[in-house]
């Protein structure tokens, strides 16, 4: 629900850094520790951006998987479920290494 | 939708590609041909809600000049926020001056209520602008609501965020501690389910146990599951119906600093 707030911020950053030039995609990157719903954000940026200059800007997102790295054994772990335990030994002394993102990347503006 | 596809460095990611020029860059995850097609890449690299990071900041900064520790207070609807806060206004009203922020989609129900039990100031922010209410409270909004206390005269903030386990806990409103009241008419398994909150959270206070008698809930198992996704939270077992375990939660609250984390 609270995708919509997450676009707005998004269309700011955008907004401001374009100065004057028309984006044409945006990348995000969202790790899957975050509890974004990706079909949300692009439901609420269509609605958020519709009649405005925003409205042809699409919105990519590159979903990061959650990798812990294990403090014991030192094996990384692609995570299937929010749970931080290591994949080999089972030791929930681990690091998160990604799958915590929430980052406005960079947007694609049409050069001139 | 668009079609999932994974780079060198293990990310995957989906989108549709009807605008792009070259089908390579596709293929090995190479975004460069974008030039090709007439486009130029500004690169930002920053956090989505960094705006809201900043105000945030703020809001920290002035909360420790003013020698006031505030404690972002989270739940679903239901689990017991506004009780235990009575509850917490009768323990320690008297000798802490405690504000409350209290934010709420719409009505002043809670604010009313709270202002009759102790607390030195509650400031209500309504979220209902915009569209038909946002499910949590921001930094911007908290600063909004900050103007109607009196920072400088209190010791504690609560600020009591909208129920709701998913969108509060991607919003940073300047606390120093974060909390989260959980009861155990919930199910065992809302950790797993709700896994951004659980993490996000210094203390959960697990409330309503004086119907344990009465639940087939299993605290072992809800406690192993908070575990597996929080192996560091204080846990605190309260009822804020009959004061149990509100010792331990004020002792909590009373331990919290400004200058800490």
């Amino acid at each position: 629900m609270h995708e919509l707030a997450v676009c707005e911020a998004i269309a700011e950053t955008v907004r401001g850094r374009a100065a004057g030039r028309s984006p044409a995609r945006i990348q995000v990157r969202i790790g899957y520790l975050r509890q974004v719903v990706p079909d949300s954000l692009l439901f609420s940026w269509e609605l958020l951006t519709a009649d405005t200059d925003l409205e042809h800007c699409k919105l990519d997102i590159e979903h990061v998987p959650a990798v812990v790295a294990c403090r014991i054994c030192g094996n990384r772990t692609t995570l299937e479920l929010p749970i931080l335990v290591c994949g080999s030994c089972g030791t929930a002394d681990v690091e998160l290494v990604t799958g915590d993102e929430f980052d406005l990347a960079s947007f694609d503006v049409v050069a001139t | 939708m668009g079609r999932f596809h994974a780079h060198p460095d293990g990310t995957v990611h989906e989108h549709d590609h009807e605008r792009e020029g070259s089908p390579s860059s596709h293929d090995v995850g190479d975004h460069r041909g974008y030039e090709a097609t007439g486009t130029a890449r500004v690169e930002i690299l920053e956090r989505i809600l960094s705006e809201n990071d900043r105000i945030a900041a703020s809001n920290r900064q002035d909360f420790a000049q003013a020698g006031v520790v505030s404690v972002n207070l989270m739940s679903s609807p239901g689990a017991g926020k506004t009780t235990l806060l009575k509850r917490t206004l009768a323990q320690i009203g008297e000798t802490r001056r405690v504000g409350i922020l209290e934010g709420d989609i719409a009505t002043s129900i809670d604010a009313d209520q709270l202002a009759g039990f102790g607390a030195a100031a509650v400031s209500l922010v309504n979220t209902s602008a915009g569209f038909g209410g946002e499910c949590h409270l921001d930094a911007i909004m908290v600063r909004s609501g900050l103007g109607r206390l009196p920072l400088g005269e209190l010791d504690l903030l609560i600020i009591e965020n909208v129920g709701n386990l998913v969108c509060p806990a991607e919003f940073d409103v300047g606390q120093h501690a974060k909390a989260m009241v959980y009861a155990v008419t919930e199910g065992e398994e809302k950790p797993l389910k709700y896994p951004v909150m659980f993490r996000a959270v210094d203390a959960v206070v697990v409330n309503k146990i004086d119907l344990l008698p009465y639940l087939d809930f299993d605290l072992d198992l809800f406690l192993a599951n908070l575990k597996a996704v929080n192996p560091t939270a204080t846990v605190i077992q309260v009822s804020a119906r009959n004061g149990a375990g509100i010792d331990d939660w004020c002792g909590w609250l009373l331990d919290q600093s400004p200058t800490g984390p």
